[in-house]
């Protein structure tokens, strides 16, 4: 008769009133995290691989140019093109007022420089050129990790 | 009264909240979907400021500056004699921790200039190699460096730096990168 109660006592049950807390906590988590609005990308970007990486842990210094060639219909890709946010920059010397204009909204601004690994270092002096100009001295390369060498 | 009554009667009305954890799943993998957790990673720089015209760009010895050239052939010049990209890492190497001693290269750490100077039809991909080599070079010194001090390595010496504290080895090698204009090209 004893085995019976303590079958009678084995039944607990999981409570389940804190589940909308976990949950939420989670939700809370990744609403933070989250980077809405990505800038679709209108330049085809193929980052070279290096081994001397840095990380950028603080996104909201980084601002994004973006350099390769531009995305045609069909899978085709046409000339080397400079985008910044939305726009692909026609004139060179746009690039200085808009990064000024973001260098005075954030003092710390870094440019991460998105550059296909076949363009040719010509568009990318001229953007360094203009960089300086403006005075956005903190650059980075942006590469993939080279996987072959490990 | 019966108006009353039946006013008192909804405000007691409770809602659902057995729901509650269904919407917020629903929400969750919303942001699950849409959320990137990508770091980005790349080669850091610092620009130099736009030259002035007033004051002349500080003078480097030319035994100080070890010039890496790479021509729209990607071909690579390295001290002007014909090179590889292979083998920068090593040049950068001895060039830095040469401290004097060979007439050839630097008279001491915080003198040597690294000097990178391209086309304008130089591959970008070749660049990025050259100056991946050159910062590999100085990651070599400074882990080397963080295990004299007795540190595991560079990174983690970093990362235990606490703030306002002066990064000793990047202060006793310096990484002085320079990027020459490059030529016209054609």
């Amino acid at each position: 008769m004893a085995h019976f109660a303590k079958k009678s006592k084995a039944k607990p049950e999981i409570s389940t009133a804190s589940l909308p807390d976990i949950i939420f906590m989670l939700l809370i988590f990744f609403m933070v995290t989250t980077v809405l609005r990505e800038q679709e990308v209108q330049v085809r970007t193929i980052l070279p691989q290096a081994e001397a990486l840095t990380k950028i842990e603080q996104k909201r210094y980084v601002s994004y140019v973006w350099m390769g060639p531009e995305k045609l219909p069909g899978n085709r890709v046409g000339e080397t093109k400079v985008q910044i946010d939305d726009a692909v920059i026609e004139d060179m010397t746009n690039v200085r007022s808009i990064m000024y204009r973001k260098l005075s909204e954030q003092p710390r601004l870094i440019v991460s420089l998105r550059v296909d690994e076949e363009s040719e270092m010509g568009v990318v002096t001229d953007v360094q050129g203009e960089l300086r100009k403006a005075g956005t001295l903190r650059i980075s390369y942006s590469s993939r990790r080279d996987i072959s060498n490990i | 009264m019966s108006i009353l009554a039946k006013k008192k009667k909804r405000q007691g009305a409770e809602i659902p909240t057995s729901s509650m954890a269904d919407i917020a799943f629903l929400l969750l993998i919303f942001f699950l979907v849409t959320t990137t957790i990508d770091v980005d990673t790349g080669i850091g720089m610092t620009l130099p400021p736009e030259p002035d015209e007033t004051t002349p760009p500080p003078p480097v010895s030319d035994r100080n500056m070890l010039k890496i050239l790479i021509n729209a052939q990607g071909q690579v010049l390295l001290e002007d004699l014909p090179s590889s990209v292979a083998q920068i890492r090593s040049e950068v190497l001895t060039h830095v921790q040469n401290n004097g001693a060979d007439a050839r290269y630097s008279d001491s750490p915080s003198k040597a200039v690294v000097s990178i100077k391209t086309d304008r039809l130089t591959p970008y991909n070749l660049y990025i190699q050259t100056l991946d080599e050159v910062w590999m070079a100085y990651f070599e010194i400074w882990d080397t460096e963080a295990r004299s001090m007795g540190h595991a390595n560079y990174v983690e010496y970093r990362s235990n730096l606490e703030g306002g504290t002066e990064n000793e080895i990047r202060e006793k090698w310096p990484a002085q990168v320079s990027l020459a204009e490059p030529d016209p090209g054609n």
